[in-house]
Parts: structure tokens; C-alpha cells; sequence
């Protein structure tokens, strides 16, 4: 093995390359973490909501994306999915970087699924009485929901929903499989071009490393700031 | 080429891949694959959990810091390095079933590692301390007091594991590992027209797959829930 190069990794090619790929994989995680917080919250709701239909689409949703790999996932929406479009919106979409596209999409999908459940397990921690007594006080539903339940509910829900945080961060580096020229897609490149695999591999677990690190830290600053209160 | 021709013509590719007139491969080899994982896995997880709680500080810093590493990095990154650099430790090539395989035991060790560790620690600290002085040596303690208790309600979360093995064989998709997804992959390259319907029979195999093993573990728990009596632990002074 050749000795290790770290002005690769301050200047040049191989440093543009490879600092490039960190930032398309904070974008993605950047875009996909408030959609995925989104759908997360208003999926949880309608697996509790009292409408039996809406609660049975809610289910089928989570069951359907968390029962399949997020690669099949990718795949599916890179591929499969533009066929389903008109041929319009198809080209267009294949002149606009589907690749990142599809990599948005699916990421959100599948992590709007696992914090849904995160979310709802956070509501179920909220007593009953709760929601009863906000509908009691003429609040309907969804208003009881989101002025009573949700801001203690969701509290409640920050430890796992941080750890999911954690595993979408990580998860980014799939969309290395359908061409999205993210941090480990340039890792890859780095090392087909050039042959400094281990320069390329150290950069990029460092920073995949650092920033789930940096998260880890945030939520414990959190859990300092408000530590969990008993319901 | 039809709709039904294709299917026709591929399932069995699908399902074992060129077995036998090649290497095993689709679902078959990402079952084996999966099951493979998780037996290994389970023996690393439970002896970097000990590990992680030992006494001895040799032992429990490079340990702690090895855990923190792969719990911090992408599993596709844990894949990278076992295939480019394992060659290079042992001198010859490894195949790619061999680094998938050595990535998902690195990668699940350490989560499952986490797993025992919590459980361990999820115990009154009376337990081992009173174990300790029966004179027990800590080792003994571990085995014969802690252990059969921490890893008692860990059968059901066992099933559930062995789908997120499943789930993470997907990604020797991109060492070329003939699994599944790179067989239906290989599929879609082969006929091109279909590649919506072949990349949603891909989905549904692993939702077939996989709900059907998490619903197993639902039920396991709740059978063991009610078989087991409930042996209250004496409460910590």
C-alpha cells in the first residue's frame, strides 16, 4: 500500500471531488429531513385518526416502506417509476437530475415511515385524557391534536426521531447506487481515477463520522437543555 | 417479449440465479446470505457487548472506540473498506459473498453489541454485585447471573434482526454480489421494457419476505408474554 497523501485531501482534484460529494450529501440530508419530519407527523395522525380508511392507508404505507430495502426503493423510483409518467414530465425530469430526484424522494418516503412511528409511539405516551379534555374544552379533532397532544408528544419522540436522523444521514451514501454524485459515489470515483483508495475512504468515514457525531451532540446539548419530563 | 413470457422465462433466474449450473444466487442467496450474517453476528455482538463492559480497560477502550466507528459510518462504507482493503490484508482475493458477508458481521456486531450491552446495564446493579461476592470471578458472574437475564427478551427482537439483515444484503447490489436486487437489475438490463413492473415484483418479494418474518416475531412475543410467568426480579435496595 502507498503511503498516505493527506495534501490530497487540502487541495486539488481529488479534494474538490470529494469535498463536493460532502456537500450534495448534507444537501440531501438537509432537503429530505424537514419533508421526511413532515410526512412523518401528518402519517402518524392519519394511523390515528377516526376515520377506519385513513388509518388503514397509514398502515399500509408504513408497512409497505419499512418492510422493503431503501436500495429497492431507490431503484424502483429511478427506474421504474418515470415510466409511469407522461412522456413530457419523463423528459423533463431525465434533463433535471433525476437521479437526486429519485434519491429525494425515496429517502423521504421511507424515513416519513419510520418517524411516523416514532411520532405516534410519542403519542400514545401522551395520557388519553389529554386529547379528551382538549375536545371536552370544544377543540375539534385535529386542532385538540395539534395544540394539546402534538407539542408533548413530539418531545416525547426526539431520542428515536434523532437516532433516525442518524441512520438517513448514513443512508444518503445509497443513492450512490443510482449515480447521485454524493460523498460515497466520489469516494468510489476518487479511487477508480486515481488509485488513492485510502486517502478517499479516510476522508469520507471521517466525514460521515463527524457529522453523525455532531448530531449525536446536538441531541445530547438537547436533552440537557429540556430533560424529559414524567407525563 | 409479453409480460407472462418474461416472467416465464425468468422466475427461476429470480429466485436461485444460474443454480445449478452456477453460482447460487437472487432470493436463495440473499437468505443465506441474511441467515449467515446474523449467526455470526450474533456471537461478535455479544462478545464486543461483554466487551464494552469490562472491567479491564485494555479491553473495553479499543472496543468502545471500534463500536462508536462502524455505529457512526454508513453500511456501504463498511462494505468499501472489506472490499478494498481485505485483499490487501490477506494477500488474495476475496470473493464477493465473503466481503458482504465479513461487512454485515463487522456492521451488525457492533449494533447488536449495543443491544447486549443496554440489556447488561438495564439490570440492577445488586445483580452482579452479589454475584461478586458469592466470589464468583467476573467472568463467572457475567455468565451464570447476568447474562441468562439480560438476554432473556431478546428472542422476539432476534426475528425482527434477521429483517434488517435482509433489508442491508441489498447493498451487495454494488460489489456485484448476484442477490436479488442485482438479479432483478441484471433482469431489467436483459428485457428493458418492463422495468416498472420488474423493479415492483422486486419491492413485493421483499414486503412478502419481510412482513411475513415481523408479523412471525409479533406473534413469538406475545406467545412468550403469556407462556412465560412473570418472575419479578427483587426490586434494588
Amino acid at each position: 500500500m502507498p503511503t498516505f497523501d493527506f495534501s490530497l485531501l487540502l487541495s486539488g482534484t481529488v479534494h474538490d471531488m470529494l469535498a463536493a460529494g460532502l456537500r450534495l450529501s448534507l444537501t440531501l440530508l438537509g432537503v429530505t429531513l424537514p419533508l421526511a419530519l413532515l410526512l412523518g407527523v401528518l402519517v402518524a395522525l392519519a394511523r390515528l385518526a377516526p376515520l377506519a380508511p385513513l388509518r388503514a392507508a397509514g398502515w399500509l404505507f408504513v408497512e409497505s416502506q419499512r418492510n422493503v430495502p431503501l436500495l429497492a426503493h431507490m431503484l424502483f423510483w429511478y427506474f421504474g417509476a418515470p415510466e409511469l409518467l407522461p412522456d413530457g414530465a419523463r423528459e423533463w425530469l431525465y434533463a433535471h437530475n433525476a437521479e437526486a430526484v429519485a434519491a429525494l424522494v425515496s429517502l423521504t418516503l421511507y424515513y416519513g415511515a419510520f418517524m411516523a412511528e416514532d411520532v405516534r409511539s410519542g403519542i400514545r405516551a401522551v395520557p388519553g385524557v389529554q386529547l379528551e379534555a382538549g375536545r371536552a374544552l370544544g377543540l375539534g379533532f385535529l386542532p385538540a391534536m395539534r395544540l394539546v397532544v402534538l407539542p408533548q408528544a413530539l418531545r416525547a419522540a426526539v431520542p428515536p426521531l434523532v437516532s433516525q436522523t442518524l441512520n438517513l444521514w448514513k443512508d444518503t451514501s445509497i443513492a450512490t447506487v443510482i449515480g447521485v454524485a454524493e460523498l460515497m459515489y466520489q469516494a468510489a470515483k476518487v479511487e477508480a481515477a486515481t488509485f488513492r483508495s485510502f486517502e478517499a475512504f479516510t476522508f469520507a468515514t471521517a466525514s460521515y463520522l463527524a457529522v453523525s457525531l455532531l448530531i449525536t451532540a446536538l441531541a445530547a446539548w438537547h436533552h440537557r437543555r429540556h430533560p424529559p419530563r414524567a407525563l | 417479449m409479453r409480460f407472462l413470457e418474461m416472467v416465464d422465462t425468468y422466475w427461476l433466474f429470480f429466485l436461485v440465479g444460474q443454480y445449478p449450473d452456477g453460482p447460487l444466487g437472487g432470493l436463495a442467496l440473499t437468505l443465506v446470505l441474511a441467515a449467515l450474517g446474523l449467526l455470526l453476528a450474533l456471537p461478535a455482538g455479544l462478545l464486543l457487548g461483554l466487551a464494552r463492559v469490562s472491567p479491564w480497560r485494555w479491553l473495553r477502550w479499543p472496543v468502545t472506540a471500534f463500536v462508536f466507528v462502524v455505529r457512526g459510518t454508513p453500511l456501504l462504507m463498511v462494505v468499501f473498506w472489506a472490499y478494498f482493503f481485505l485483499p490487501s490484508i490477506t494477500g488474495h482475493k476475496t470473493g464477493q459473498f465473503s466481503t458482504m458477508l465479513i461487512a454485515l458481521v463487522l456492521f451488525d456486531g457492533a449494533q447488536l453489541a449495543e443491544i447486549v450491552r443496554a440489556g447488561i446495564q438495564g439490570l440492577p446493579r445488586g445483580q452482579m454485585e452479589s454475584a461478586r461476592s458469592l466470589g464468583l470471578p467476573w467472568l463467572a458472574a457475567m455468565r451464570r447471573v447476568v447474562l441468562p437475564q439480560a438476554l432473556q427478551h431478546m428472542l422476539p427482537s432476534l426475528v425482527n434482526q434477521f429483517v434488517t439483515t435482509i433489508r442491508e444484503t441489498s447493498l451487495g447490489y454494488i460489489i456485484g454480489l448476484a442477490e436479488v436486487s442485482f438479479i432483478a437489475t441484471q433482469i431489467n438490463t436483459l428485457v428493458f421494457i418492463y422495468p416498472t413492473q420488474i423493479y415492483l415484483i422486486l419491492g413485493l418479494t421483499y414486503f412478502v419476505l419481510c412482513f411475513g418474518l415481523s408479523r412471525l416475531a409479533f406473534w413469538l412475543e406475545r406467545r412468550l408474554a403469556r407462556r412465560a410467568a412473570p418472575t419479578p426480579l427483587p426490586s434494588t435496595p
